[in-house]
């Protein structure tokens, strides 16, 4: 079982990593979500696996799984989700801003104003 | 207490003259004088016991763990040092009034000024060293604001900066010496690191510390070669070069070397380091002020070789030497603070201060030629004058110290120093009050009014007082301080003007005589100079600060150009690195745990995970699939927290996915559907090979942890949740309750992230964006019926049923599986799948919620659950519990918990709802679709002759 689990961890963030080292902004968001899935999987097996002990204080428990990497893995998850909906709206907003949705922005000569100076005059 | 308040008055009084510059100029500098009059006050008040040889001391614990705390203590070096702050403060805050013009805000002036004395007596009454680094840096940061003050020349701002530069790498520098030294000692209290003078000396650090030590000193009282940031630094107005650049922050330096005296001083390392640099810088500043025509720069060189000077006598590490150093940094501060504000006067009243362009203002403004040239003759060491005693004791010391075996050099270089500066101190009187009067001033000069001339004044009358009563003026003090800098040795001397005839009058002599002959023949003097060379620091820096840029250049532009791909596969490519060759470079045995059996179950979600990512990679190109397969993983990903025991990861995670879908699927609504195919073999096969080093990685480490035994601090939260929580759920009580502050944190994140996704679409809705939204063509065919009758009826129906099961998990949440987050994403589905049935604007006429205020309304419930266990005397956050008998219901258990876990709740929902509306808001706007009529495509009231357009 712990084979398993390691193992789906690994291909996971390796599934993530290829996705994220793409050229597209969507292809990145799908590989970040990939990644959020193994290190909330990674994190919440840092208590180790155990089956059939969930951590609900019962007089008839045999035992409970370590409650503390599941607390911090819920919020975990819950954050996630916000960061991957920043990310997917940023790439939308870029994608319409520029009309491409490459994670490549134009090389800008420092002297001159930033691009992100003139995309935020051009939404007003 | 009175002591902490010395500090603390400049700090809270630097509020006040922003304030009162409104009712004008002199209610401004009054405020200003009275705040600083009312610290030197309190200052006196302790004179007594000062003297008495009594330490002062007050504070209490602020960080007691990290050994900072903020502790003052009040003996002779403090109390004079003090005293030169707070009482030449007083001066130039009456000099300042009248100098400024009514273009100069002056308002910020004396806060600026206020907030650099604060910082100075903060130096200088700190007894924790760390304390003590925290008002060092604040004095580098009031002074860059006070050299920079007027703002709109750039000299101002470039001598700003580079003082900023210089004196700010060296405080960084002394602060790991302090941290250092402190590691030595075993505590950051100087009280305590003054008793271990010998263990320090003793250590092995001790070298490091004291050069890290004396670079943060030498930048500050700019020694050579840091030295050239203080001409640079005169652009600021005079009555800031005054003070800080001749009295006080050049002085800080100075001090420090002065407070650790008995603690580093005595060792050869001391000797050759701090006396041979002093010994060069006196000559260096000497030297070149005497080729200055700017008597600001003349003034600046002059004080950078007096600061070498104090330096050389601190260095030479002997008690009397040190005596001499305290009795000539009082005399310095008194003689050139009265010389910059001269200048300053002259400058004010002529419209120059070119030496070349003044002179026989002797005649035209004799009140303060006649302070100025009293001054400057101090200055040149001139008897019966406060300057001319110091010089002798350090001229008597130098005599008496050999360097590297050579008795003779110290000496000489002294008096080759002493002759310059006779020449310089000279030359300003000579060519700027004798000679011819001149008419062709810019302005026709006078005297300056009374609150101008005056302070200088004081300070001349100081000079002389000193100079002809040397043991009843300045007697008492001198020893008192001197006492306190050599740990309590008491010497045998006395302060006079005569010691009868003794090497060092000799060498007085020679260096007034040869520094006649110098100014006589200047003209002869300044040609030999002009023909050598003159190494420019002003361009050295500037030029070690552009390699720095342009190396800083390279390297961000390197690792980042622009382009996400590379920038993450550098960072990812290093982590890898960085694992791995932690890994390799540990020994690593297999894991002993014994381990779970496989079921078939957990073998088939295994496989459809594996499944689920090969998809993914394999598919990425067909966006829609690829988001079909990223579901399916976290469904099994889900599955999984089911299977080990971790019922409300699973309900978390199966609602986020919902959730998370339903977004992705609204934004490729407007995004590509299909990514085209990236060129470039080699690429594919890094990537490929750095994700599966990552993956390995990441896995291995996973198998490593998974396969050994470990201790868990979770103990406690188990035995604790029934009792100090009162919930079953432990994971839920965790949550809202012993770790209710990382949650709070948590949901004003998740609030924050709500915020800016609203407004990066809300700002899409405007301007060139609208008009492309508006353009937009949809690339996919639409279904016929966009709100399908079974759906809208369906969703219709589960909704009160909906909301019934959120109420529901979140009720039961702290007892068993649920709480706050999944009845939030609960609800926010039930209701996100009313704007999905029957459209978006349909739903939103109907459902007027405030998601905004949801998420605002959340975020302070929970804070204010928080806050009550303050009014009850319990720290932020702790729980309570009432049991409540209710008529029907029977014994009612609530937490205060539950309403954190309300709050919670209030915030998911808003924050989820707020992201899922503005994007469909955003696409109902592309799609250029009317708000539908009836809630779904047909009307079942209707007879079927009679469809409802929309």
């Amino acid at each position: 079982m712990e084979f398993l689990l390691a193992s789906a961890v690994g291909v996971m963030t390796a599934a993530g990593v290829y996705l994220l080292l793409r050229a597209r902004t969507f292809t990145v968001v799908l590989g970040l979500a990939l990644l959020s899935y193994a290190t909330n999987v990674f994190l919440f097996a840092m208590g180790r696996l155990v089956i059939d002990q969930p951590p609900v204080i019962s007089a008839l428990a045999k035992g409970y799984s370590d409650p503390l990497p599941q607390a911090l893995v819920l919020t975990a998850i819950v954050i996630s989700f916000a960061m991957t909906a920043v990310v997917v709206v940023m790439a939308l907003r870029s994608f319409l801003e520029s009309g491409t949705d490459q994670g490549m922005l134009e090389p800008v000569p420092h002297t001159t104003p930033s691009a992100g100076a003139e995309v935020a005059e051009g939404s007003r | 207490m009175s002591l902490v308040l010395i500090v603390l008055l400049p700090f809270i009084g630097a509020m006040l003259p922003a304030l009162m510059i409104r009712a004008g100029r002199n209610a401004c500098a009054t405020t200003t004088f009275s705040v600083t009059l009312l610290a030197f006050v309190l200052l006196l008040s302790h004179a007594p016991a000062v003297f008495r040889g009594e330490v002062v001391q007050a504070g209490w614990d602020w960080l007691p763990a990290l050994g900072l705390n903020v502790n003052f203590f009040l003996d002779g070096l403090g109390f004079f040092f003090a005293g030169l702050i707070l009482g030449i403060g007083l001066l130039i805050i009456t000099y300042a009034r009248f100098y400024l013009s009514k273009d100069d805000p002056m308002g910020s002036f004396y806060t600026y000024l206020l907030l650099f004395q604060g910082a100075m007596v903060g130096i200088v009454l700190s007894d924790n060293i760390l304390l003590l680094l925290i008002f060092w840096e604040l004095t580098s940061l009031s002074s860059f604001l006070l050299i920079g003050y007027w703002k709109h020349l750039p000299e101002g701002r470039q001598g700003a900066r580079m003082a900023l530069v210089v004196t700010g790498s060296g405080g960084l520098a002394m602060i790991a010496g302090m941290l250092v030294l402190g590691d030595i000692a075993g505590s950051y209290e100087l009280s305590v690191i003054l008793q271990n003078g010998e263990a320090i000396q003793a250590s092995p650090l001790y070298v490091p510390a004291l050069l890290l030590i004396l670079a943060g000193c030498f930048t500050k009282s700019a020694q050579f070669p840091f030295h050239f940031w203080l001409p640079h630094a005169m652009a600021a107005p005079t009555p800031v070069s005054a003070y800080l650049h001749s009295a006080t922050m050049v002085k800080a330096g100075l001090f420090l070397m002065a407070r650790l005296w008995p603690v580093l001083a005595g060792t050869d390392a001391w000797f050759y380091i701090v006396a041979t640099t002093g010994l060069i810088t006196m000559l260096i500043g000497a030297f070149i002020a005497l080729f200055k025509d700017d008597l600001k720069a003349l003034l600046a060189y002059s004080t950078v070789s007096h600061l070498g000077l104090i330096t050389m006598l601190f260095g030479l590490g002997t008690p009397m030497a040190a005596t001499a150093a305290v009795f000539h940094i009082l005399n310095h501060a008194t003689f050139k603070a009265a010389l910059f504000m001269n200048a300053g006067i002259i400058d004010h009243e002529s419209g120059t201060r070119d030496i070349k362009r003044l002179g026989g203002l002797l005649y035209l403004m004799p009140i303060s030629a006649t302070m100025a040239m009293l001054a400057a003759a101090s200055m040149a060491g001139i008897p019966p004058l406060n300057g001319f005693l110091s010089k002798e004791m350090m001229l008597h010391e130098v005599a008496n110290t050999a360097w590297a075996g050579q008795g003779w050099l110290m000496g000489a270089v002294a008096t080759l120093a002493a002759c310059f500066s006779v020449a310089y101190s000279f030359r300003y009187i000579a060519h700027v009050f004798f000679g011819p009067a001149r008419d062709d001033y810019p302005h026709k000069p006078h005297d300056p009014p009374a609150g101008m001339w005056m302070p200088p004044a004081l300070l001349v009358v100081l000079v002389v007082l000193i100079g002809l009563f040397p043991d009843t003026v300045a007697g008492p003090l001198v020893s008192t301080v001197a006492r306190a800098v050599t740990g309590g040795e008491v010497l045998d001397y006395h302060l006079a003007l005569w010691h009868g005839f003794t090497p060092a009058l000799g060498m007085s002599a020679v260096a007034v005589v040869i520094g006649l002959v110098l100014l006589r023949r200047y003209g002869l003097v300044r040609g030999w100079w002009q023909a050598g060379p003159h190494p420019q620091a002003k361009e050295m820096f500037d030029a070690l600060i552009a390699a720095a840029v342009r190396m800083a250049h390279t390297v961000t532009h390197g690792l980042h150009d622009g382009s996400l791909q590379r920038y993450l596969a550098l960072m990812i490519g290093a982590m890898v690195l960085l694992g791995f060759s932690v890994y390799l470079g540990a020994p690593s045995a297999p894991g002993t745990r014994v381990l779970l059996p496989v079921t078939l179950v957990a073998a088939t979600g295994w496989l459809l995970l594996v499944g689920g990512c090969v998809v993914v990679v394999l598919q990425h190109r067909q966006r829609l699939q690829a988001l079909i397969a990223v579901g399916v993983v976290g469904l099994m990903v889900s599955i999984g927290f089911v299977y080990l025991s971790a019922p409300d990861l699973a309900l978390t995670q199966i609602s986020v996915e919902v959730v998370t879908v339903i977004l992705m699927l609204l934004a490729l609504n407007l995004l590509p559907k299909t990514t085209p195919a990236e060129p470039g073999r080699a690429r594919h096969l890094r990537d490929g090979l750095l994700a599966l080093a990552a993956g390995a990685g990441v896995g291995g480490a996973a198998w490593a942890v998974l396969t050994r035994d470990a201790e868990t601090i979770s103990g406690y939260y188990l035995e604790q949740a029934v009792p100090g929580g009162g919930g079953t759920n432990v994971v839920n009580v965790i949550l809202v309750d012993f770790r209710g502050f990382d949650t709070f944190g948590e949901i004003i994140v998740l609030g924050i992230a709500a915020l800016v996704i609203f407004a990066l679409l809300d700002g899409a809705m405007h301007g060139a964006v609208a008009r492309k939204l508006a353009s937009w063509v949809p690339d996919q065919p639409r279904a016929a019926d966009r709100h399908p009758m079974m759906l809208a009826v369906a969703t219709r129906l589960m909704l009160p049923l909906a909301l019934m099961v959120g109420f529901y998990i979140f009720l039961r949440g702290h007892n068993v599986p649920g709480g706050g987050f999944i009845a939030g994403l609960v609800v926010a589905i039930a209701l996100i799948v009313q704007y999905m049935a029957s459209g978006f604007g349909w739903a939103a006429q109907r459902m007027k919620l405030d998601y905004h205020g949801m998420i605002g309304w959340g975020v302070l419930i929970a804070a204010t659950t928080g806050l009550g266990a303050w009014v009850v005397g319990h720290p932020f956050l702790t729980s309570t519990m009432w049991h409540v008998d209710l008529p029907v219901l029977g014994e009612l258990h609530v937490a205060s918990a539950m309403f954190f876990d309300a709050g919670v709740f209030l915030v998911v929902v808003g924050a989820t709802m707020l992201a899922l509306a503005n994007l469909s808001r955003i696409g109902r706007r592309a799609e250029h679709l009317l708000v539908n009529v009836g809630p779904m495509d047909v009307d079942p009231s209707a007879s079927a002759a009679r469809p409802v357009e929309n």
